[in-house]
């Protein structure tokens, strides 16, 4: 069996943290949670990671979730108040210099699409939206909402850019998985066929790198592998026009005890980790020469991360095998994978 | 509240006070969480809509608490006075609630409806299992008002 080494305990937070966001240096990250603060933290010469800025005057209620923009210039922040805050350091401070309102209720989660130009959030209130930013260097960054898709019948509970298209994955309440991509005619959104076969909640979803893969994580105890077939595929399975299907080619039942809240596929090293609210984290990677139709994963790594249940996982975007947990304990822990041999 | 939904509920004895062992007294002796304690938590909680407690409408019965001590599971099953009641997700809430302050972290609390007793039993689980919609529930002033009126303790 493989294992994990604590590297670090980071306590500071008050109450349940929700959420984190590796910076894309990997030299910064985000945390947030029920104490409406979102705390900055950075990595000290002696490999010692400390809460360098605590951002207070954004929210007036749980902060859920904060994602950093590719470019590492501009942080998000979802909040249970029904906005989201973009914080930037044009000034030389963290500052919240745009507020994106219109969700009539809690917002559960924001993400920044690859290029950089769109932001997609999605609410309590059964919506998904894209916002456009137009960055303006001198002046203030405008963000225009160009679409509003009520494709789910539920709370959203999560949103995913795709790792390099304008492809937005979303999950919810409602115990499916939409994907949505732009028109190239008319420049519309359209929403693609619902991806079903979980029977609760769908708490989250992770690309895998090639883009080509989706894990979706539920309070039914399960994860699945969605893969992406094209109309060229040699198995046959039939295609919309021009478009593509996305089909569940794996489920990983037995393997946790309760809802698994957060799951988190790793761009380096292709290991899936997930976050259970039986207080474990897991580690998964796939057999090798599985068959990529029918692929297999192992259980490599399960261990108590947390006293309570856990949260949020998120595999650092620079070193491999540094993973980062949060949990309704009040911290959060930073992991190194250690391969047996 | 203009119209009662259920207007002439059942109600039924409460059960006599916990009889006091020499051990539960000793203070050396570590006595695990039981099915009689996580009752006794509850079963004073107020019903929303009448001045009589959940035990009294047979909400709570002790028989239907399961506790794992070691395992840090309690799982509590409520009955609905009627299979329409539209309180029950509000007398769910208030149960979680109570133990939520009541118990230590450890614990796993989960409260659904006794199966078969409600119209809607599967979404008013689902939603009293949604740990992030409770959250929210709970951060919502009104909300807690109420809640926190059914916890106290009866004004008799």
């Amino acid at each position: 069996m493989d294992r994990m080494q604590l590297l670090q305990t980071l306590t500071g937070h008050e109450g349940r943290v929700w959420s984190a966001s590796w910076h894309p240096s990997g030299n910064l990250f985000a945390s947030c949670g029920q104490d409406k603060t979102i705390k900055v933290w950075a990595k000290t010469e002696n490999y010692r990671w400390v809460a360098q800025k605590v951002l207070t005057k954004g929210h007036s209620r749980t902060i859920r979730d904060v994602a950093w923009s590719y470019c590492g210039h501009y942080l998000a922040s979802a909040s249970f108040d029904t906005t989201v805050a973009v914080w930037d350091q044009k000034s030389g401070e963290f500052e919240c210099n745009a507020t994106l309102e219109g969700h009539d209720n809690e917002v559960k989660s924001v993400t920044w699409s690859r290029s950089g130009n769109l932001l997609a959030t999605c609410s309590r209130d059964k919506s998904v939206w894209i916002w456009e930013v137009h960055n303006a260097p001198d002046q203030e960054d405008e963000y225009e909402c160009v679409a509003v898709l009520n494709g789910h019948t539920q709370d959203v509970k999560k949103v995913c850019w795709h790792p390099q298209e304008d492809l937005l994955a979303s999950a919810s309440y409602d115990n499916t998985i939409r994907m949505y991509r732009q028109d190239m005619v008319d420049n519309e959104w359209e929403m693609l066929e619902p991806m079903e076969s979980h029977t609760s909640t769908v708490w989250s979803i992770a690309f895998d790198a090639s883009g080509k893969r989706l894990a979706s994580c539920s309070e039914d105890k399960t994860v699945k592998i969605w893969q992406q077939y094209g109309p060229d595929n040699t198995l046959g399975i039939p295609c919309p026009e021009k478009g593509s299907v996305w089909k569940c080619v794996c489920t990983l039942a037995g393997f946790h005890t309760r809802a698994v809240y957060d799951i988190d596929w790793c761009k380096q090293t292709g290991l899936l980790a997930t976050a259970c609210g039986d207080d474990m984290a897991r580690i998964f990677r796939e057999t090798p020469n599985s068959d990529p139709n029918e692929p297999t994963f192992e259980l490599v790594v399960m261990f108590a991360a947390h006293s309570q249940d856990v949260n949020k996982v998120a595999w650092h975007p620079v070193t491999p095998g540094v993973l980062l947990t949060a949990g309704d304990d009040a911290t959060i822990k930073i992991w190194q994978y250690q391969e047996e041999n | 509240m203009t119209e009662l939904e259920n207007i002439k509920p059942n109600v039924y004895l409460k059960c006599e006070d916990r009889k006091l062992t020499k051990d539960d007294q000793d203070e050396n002796v570590v006595d695990p969480f039981d099915e009689r304690e996580i009752f006794d938590l509850i079963r004073n909680i107020n019903d929303p809509e009448h001045p009589l407690t959940l035990e009294e409408l047979h909400v709570l019965e002790q028989s239907l608490i399961t506790v794992d001590n070691e395992k840090n599971i309690v799982q509590i099953l409520f009955t609905p006075t009627i299979p329409h009641c539209s309180m029950a997700t509000l007398i769910g809430l208030s149960i979680r609630v109570k133990l939520l302050r009541a118990l230590p972290p450890r614990f796993k609390v989960s409260v659904e409806i006794n199966p078969g007793t409600h119209a809607s039993e599967h979404a008013v689980n689902k939603q009293l299992s949604d740990k992030e919609r409770v959250a929210a529930a709970l951060e919502n002033t009104h909300l807690t008002e109420v809640i926190n009126q059914c916890i106290g303790t009866p004004l008799k």
